[in-house]
């Protein structure tokens, strides 16, 4: 594997007894899409949130480009970026004028020129001058995802990016996405609840379950281990408790 | 502190109220109803009194311009984080190249502009309406001024902290805080117009010194040294503890999750 971009080491995350994440540990290497998969409440926003820094690990360490989360994190912050089904852009400012801010705040060179070109990867262009708030779904979400490219982060976190939009406009952000990748080399942590989604754009998947994981692989690796027909029964058998054994497998 | 951070984030403050200018009304109404009714409550004061009134009665219109300071800057500081509560944008910023002296800074410059704009047209209509100049504080203005920004500040920070540790359920502490301690704060009657148990409370408020300051100002042209060094020490005190209190429940907050279950809701 190349060098790795994030190095998570028996994370755990309690929220009084209750433990969100229970011993959690996974790498991605540079210029790698790693798949975050599992049901409702799996944890892995819980994952995510503690990559951004958002929520302190109970347990555990979190390593981004080599250095520790923890100690660093203002400095790794300034390199990756994230886009997340619960956050919006402020829905009163333009389009362009929120674009202005976050690009700001994370110190993006030629700024103007950059504004233009993450609009046009999403293919948005024309909505620049819009007020934020009056974007359909489809396209607030495209506009959350300009906000995350603006830094060209090396390490991109996608919380469900494709939930709430239609097929024609996810098939647009998941050919972003692989452009971004390819041209920038950028790494990526993508949870989704669209198998299609995750067979199409990332090289290694880990299943959630409950904190724990349960298998890491390719999306086909994983097919074959659990002998489901796809991806998605495969999720539905998680989600459904149907893994016990293989849970006591990996533990 | 970061200038380029501040500056993006102070940015969005302007954005905002450049895009909804019906925000202005919100910044400019409470502090108008507050002249016209402390105004021409002073109006009728002079008429009816004569000279038996023990000193220049203006003094009220002279608060109700200062007490807008602390609470414009306390305000800036605390509807600046409510701003992005309300518009579910809270985690972007956490999870921005951010540090909490960044936060922090730009908050302060909103509660800074948000004092300005309103003390400026207030200072001016003072004199249109009751030839009252607030610039009759001369020189003293600017320590004034300086303590009781750094006391909304205070006040600002702590309401913040309340937010985040309690919930939108809060959300009321942002107007409201400032209230709690404007009985005792001598705004409008001195310190010694109050019962001696709480004379030891509104002692310990910087913006007593203040508001007492000013009176003897405009009564005497002077005031005791003494007790503006006595406001900016207790500032100070205000200040990092508020500061302390902030730093602490942010902590707190990224333990137990809080930030993000606001983003939840
Ligand atoms: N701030 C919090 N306080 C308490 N419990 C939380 C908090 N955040 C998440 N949880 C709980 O942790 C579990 C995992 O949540 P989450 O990470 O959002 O799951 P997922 O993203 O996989 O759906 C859920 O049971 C959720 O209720
Ligand atoms: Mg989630």
């Amino acid at each position: 594997m190349p060098d790795p971009v994030l190095q998570v080491t028996d994370l755990v995350k309690r929220f009084g007894d209750f433990a969100a994440v229970n011993g959690v540990s996974f790498e991605i290497g540079k210029g790698q899409i790693l798949g975050l998969l599992g049901a409702n409440g799996a944890g892995k926003t819980t994952v995510i949130n503690m990559m951004l820094g958002l929520i302190t690990p109970s347990e555990g360490r979190i390593q981004v480009f080599g250095k520790d989360l923890a100690a660093h994190r203002i400095e790794i912050l300034r390199r990756m970026n994230f886009c997340s089904t619960y956050t919006q852009l402020p829905g009163n400012l333009l389009v362009s004028q929120n674009l202005k801010v976050f690009g700001l705040l994370y110190r993006v060179p030629d700024l103007e020129r950059r504004i233009d070109e993450v609009l046009e990867l999403l293919e948005i262009s024309h909505l620049k001058k819009r007020v934020s708030g009056h974007l359909s779904a489809g396209e607030s979400t495209r506009l959350n995802l300009c906000k995350a490219l603006l830094n060209r982060p090396e390490l991109l976190l996608l919380d469900e990016p494709t939930a709430s939009l239609d097929p024609d406009i996810a098939d647009k952000v998941r050919k972003a996405v692989k452009r971004v990748r390819e041209e920038d080399g950028a790494t990526m942590l993508y949870t989704s609840h669209n198998m299609r989604d995750v067979e199409e754009v990332c090289d290694q998947v880990i299943f959630m379950h409950k904190g724990k994981i349960l298998h890491f692989g390719t999306p086909a690796e994983i097919v074959a281990h659990f002998q489901e027909k796809s991806l998605e029964d495969v999720f539905i058998r998680v989600a459904r408790g149907g893994d016990l054994e293989t849970a006591k497998l990996v533990d | 502190m970061n200038p380029h951070v501040i500056q993006a984030l102070v940015l969005r403050y302007l954005f905002l109220y450049t895009r909804t200018p019906v925000r202005m009304v919100e910044l400019l109404f409470w502090p108008l109803v507050h002249l016209l009714v402390w105004g021409y409550l002073t109006v009728f004061l002079q008429k009816n009194t004569g000279d038996s009134f023990p000193y220049a009665i203006t003094f009220l219109i002279g608060a109700v311009i200062l007490w807008d300071v602390l609470f414009r800057a306390q305000q800036g500081v605390a509807i600046f984080f409510l701003e992005d509560v309300w518009s579910r944008n809270l985690l972007n910023i956490f999870a921005a190249p951010v540090t909490t002296f960044d936060y922090l800074g730009a908050t302060y410059v909103a509660g800074l502009l948000r004092a300005a704009v309103t003390s400026t047209i207030l200072g001016v209509l003072s004199v249109i309406l009751y030839s009252f100049n607030v610039l009759e504080l001369r020189w003293y203005l600017v320590p004034f001024v300086l303590n009781l920004l750094v006391f909304g500040w205070a006040l600002g920070m702590i309401s913040t902290a309340l937010i985040v540790r309690w919930g939108p359920a809060a959300e009321t502490l942002a107007w409201a805080t400032p209230f709690f301690i404007q009985p005792f704060a001598a705004v409008f009657y001195p310190v010694d117009g109050l019962p001696v148990v709480m004379q030891a409370f509104s002692k310990a408020l910087p913006c007593s010194y203040i508001f007492e300051g000013m009176r003897d100002v405009l009564k005497d042209g002077d005031l005791p040294m003494r007790d503006l060094v006595i406001a900016s020490g207790l500032n100070v005190v205000y200040l990092a503890a508020a500061g302390v209190l902030f730093v602490s429940v942010l902590k707190t907050a990224r333990d137990k999750g809080l930030l993000t279950k606001f983003a939840a809701q």
